[in-house]
């Protein structure tokens, strides 16, 4: 049963006086469980194809269905609240809320869910013990480091039981002894808690953690296997 | 943890949230130092046109007060006295006058003055005159022949205590009536006009050159500070019979009543104005706030906030702001009218222009419950709908737009 349904995706942008055909025609399928990454080179689509997948943006035409959901007719009010039950997000720059500290930023979306102050805190905490951040509860972002930080990104993107985590260059800013350990931590994740994750990356770290390699180019996907 | 999230994040820019908070605190300053300082003129015009033989309220006899001569005395006036006695609350005092219209005259000068017929010793424990005699003496009740004038008419006349001052008026036979007074006492009023207009004899003395008996032109009755003018000429016009007419100090000094509707209705005007000054900084202040963080409204929206969760986010930091701004303007505000409270503010300078609005001198600034609040109820009502709009601005960018922006 596949989680993300993409069915003759196509999106056009406008940059200035120029139409930029983000994606043509994309149609793919991704199971409970995947981890799959996006590749291809820049402006290739695959964070359009991210974004669109996250219900952050809408397809211009073609059918996006996320966890038997369709997504082409919903409102802002609709996406928004379909993101915050089985959307996480991962950015490439962290984006983690300056003034909170990692255990409330990882709270944050729990409470936009209106889980009890309690169990979100005990939820909380114990994603942050998992990912390796014991000790580091009460620190705002400024005071971790960038592999921490993306640490505390990616607990915030599971700790609610999302059918999907969508990563976008989550390793672009790690070093790759980092990156490394993150992608470790997420493949564990993904064994341990069937978390389906899709990546959009040009690392070939990441490709060759994913167990399923989606190649992007000039907004079709031009190839898609299965690693063995 | 929203309120939280809302009170940190004012506290990121502290010299931006400092140039908001003095946008508040000096309008909120402004509206209550100057709401104050115009009910504190209020205040005095009304003090001052009640002290100056006005009274909280008056008995005359019917017509009187659209025709004042003579003729239109109160013959009788026990059954007025009666009323009052038996109707009024505990801590009134009221006195009878005699009040005509009168030309004083001396070697030199003459003018048109009102002759002012009273008991001594009521008329003090009513209205300004017991008090304000500044040299000689104040009246007895049985001098016949004594008179008390204003600086400004002793001035004007050039003239001096112990000098005569002749009076002429027409008595209730419609003859011409006259007597010679001797200057026992001179007056100081707030204003030079009173003491140029009127002039103070013994009640007696009146009734005796006008030929008027025991007929008085008017009661005039102060109430203590807590009871309702209006609502005490209800109950002696219940008792007095229709010959009789009982006006309440705002039916008595219409000008002043109309002046003070004018006047709140400029207290309110004031506060917008100030406002709008107000609002300005307000809505560009919390608007480059926005803006800086468009990229932060982009990852709570992705994360699942709704677009009035953002709305309500800009709005709580907003209150707070608000808040703070209210409380350390109204603080401060509070303070400029306590520290002028004692001395006021001297505006001899431009007593002619005040005495024109029948205030005095020196104004005493007076902070009103009901004028805190409003100012207050404004800055917070009208500061929240303004930041509506950066409010709704952020919370219209889509998720894409926002995490693209630099």
């Amino acid at each position: 049963m596949p989680i993300v349904q993409c069915d003759h995706v196509n999106k056009t942008y406008r940059q200035g006086n120029i139409q930029v055909r983000a994606l043509r025609e994309v149609s793919l399928e991704v199971d409970k469980g995947g981890f799959v990454a996006l590749s291809g080179p820049s402006g290739s689509g695959k964070t359009t194809l991210l974004n669109i997948i996250g219900g952050l943006d809408l397809a211009d035409s073609g059918a996006v269905v996320v966890d038997g959901e369709s997504l082409e007719q919903m409102s802002q009010t609709q996406l928004a609240e379909m993101r915050l039950q089985k959307v996480g997000f991962v950015f490439q720059a962290y984006n983690l809320v300056p003034v909170l500290s990692a255990l409330e930023n990882v709270e944050f979306v729990m409470l936009l869910q209106g889980v009890p102050t309690d169990e979100r805190r005990k939820r909380a905490r114990a994603i942050l013990d998992a990912v390796g951040l014991e000790g580091r509860h009460d620190r705002r972002p400024r005071e971790l480091s960038g592999g921490q930080q993306q640490r505390v990104a990616v607990a915030r993107a599971i700790v609610s039981n999302p059918a999907i985590v969508l990563a976008d260059e989550p390793t672009a800013n790690l070093d790759s002894k980092t990156g490394q350990g993150l992608l470790e931590m997420m493949r564990q994740m993904n064994q341990e808690r069937g978390v389906t994750f899709i990546f959009s990356t040009h690392d070939q770290m990441v490709m060759d953690f994913a167990r399923r390699l989606v190649i992007i180019r000039d907004g079709q996907v031009v190839d898609d296997r299965v690693k063995g | 943890m929203f309120l939280s999230l809302a009170w940190r994040n004012i506290w990121r820019n502290p010299r931006r949230t400092a140039v908001i908070l003095a946008a508040v605190v000096i309008g909120v300053w402004c509206m209550v130092f100057l709401g104050a300082l115009m009910r504190g003129m209020m205040v005095e015009m009304v003090d001052n046109g009640i002290a100056t033989l006005t009274g909280h309220l008056q008995i005359h006899r019917k017509g009187y007060q659209s025709d004042p001569v003579i003729e239109n005395s109160m013959r009788d006036p026990g059954p007025a006295s009666k009323a009052l006695q038996d109707s009024l609350p505990a801590g009134s005092h009221w006195t009878a006058r005699v009040r005509v219209n009168a030309v004083a005259n001396n070697a030199r000068h003459n003018a048109g003055v009102t002759l002012v017929g009273i008991d001594p010793a009521c008329e003090a424990k009513v209205s300004f005159i017991g008090h304000a005699v500044a040299q000689g003496q104040y009246l007895k009740p049985d001098d016949d022949y004594g008179i008390v004038v204003g600086q400004a008419l002793l001035e004007k006349f050039e003239t001096k205590l112990g000098h005569k001052l002749i009076l002429m008026s027409q008595d209730t036979g419609r003859q011409i009536a006259s007597r010679a007074f001797r200057i026992r006492g001179v007056f100081h009023a707030q204003q030079r006009a009173t003491e140029k207009q009127f002039v103070f004899v013994t009640k007696a003395a009146a009734q005796d050159m006008l030929k008027l008996g025991s007929g008085i032109s008017e009661l005039s009755a102060l109430l203590p500070e807590a009871a309702s003018p209006q609502k005490a000429a209800d109950r002696l016009r219940g008792e007095l019979p229709g010959a009789y007419e009982v006006l309440t100090w705002p039916q008595l000094l219409p000008l002043i009543k109309l002046y003070l509707g004018m006047m709140d209705s400029f207290v309110v005007i004031w506060y917008v104005v100030v406002f709008v000054a107000m609002g300005f900084g307000i809505v560009n202040t919390t608007l480059m706030a926005v803006f800086e963080r468009i990229r932060e409204y982009g990852l709570l929206k992705s994360l699942g906030l709704k677009p009035w969760g953002i709305i309500k986010g800009v709005m709580a930091e907003s209150f707070f702001l608000l808040l703070i701004g209210a409380a350390l303007g109204n603080a401060l505000g509070l303070a400029t009218v306590w520290a002028l409270s004692y001395h006021g503010i001297d505006l001899s300078a431009l007593a002619q222009g005040a005495e024109f609005f029948g205030m005095g001198r020196v104004i005493y600034p007076e902070a009103h419950i009901k004028d805190i609040l409003t100012a207050n109820l404004v800055v917070f009502i009208l500061g929240l709908v303004v930041c509506l709009y950066p409010a709704v601005k952020a919370a219209r960018f889509t998720p894409v737009e926002a995490l693209a922006h630099t």
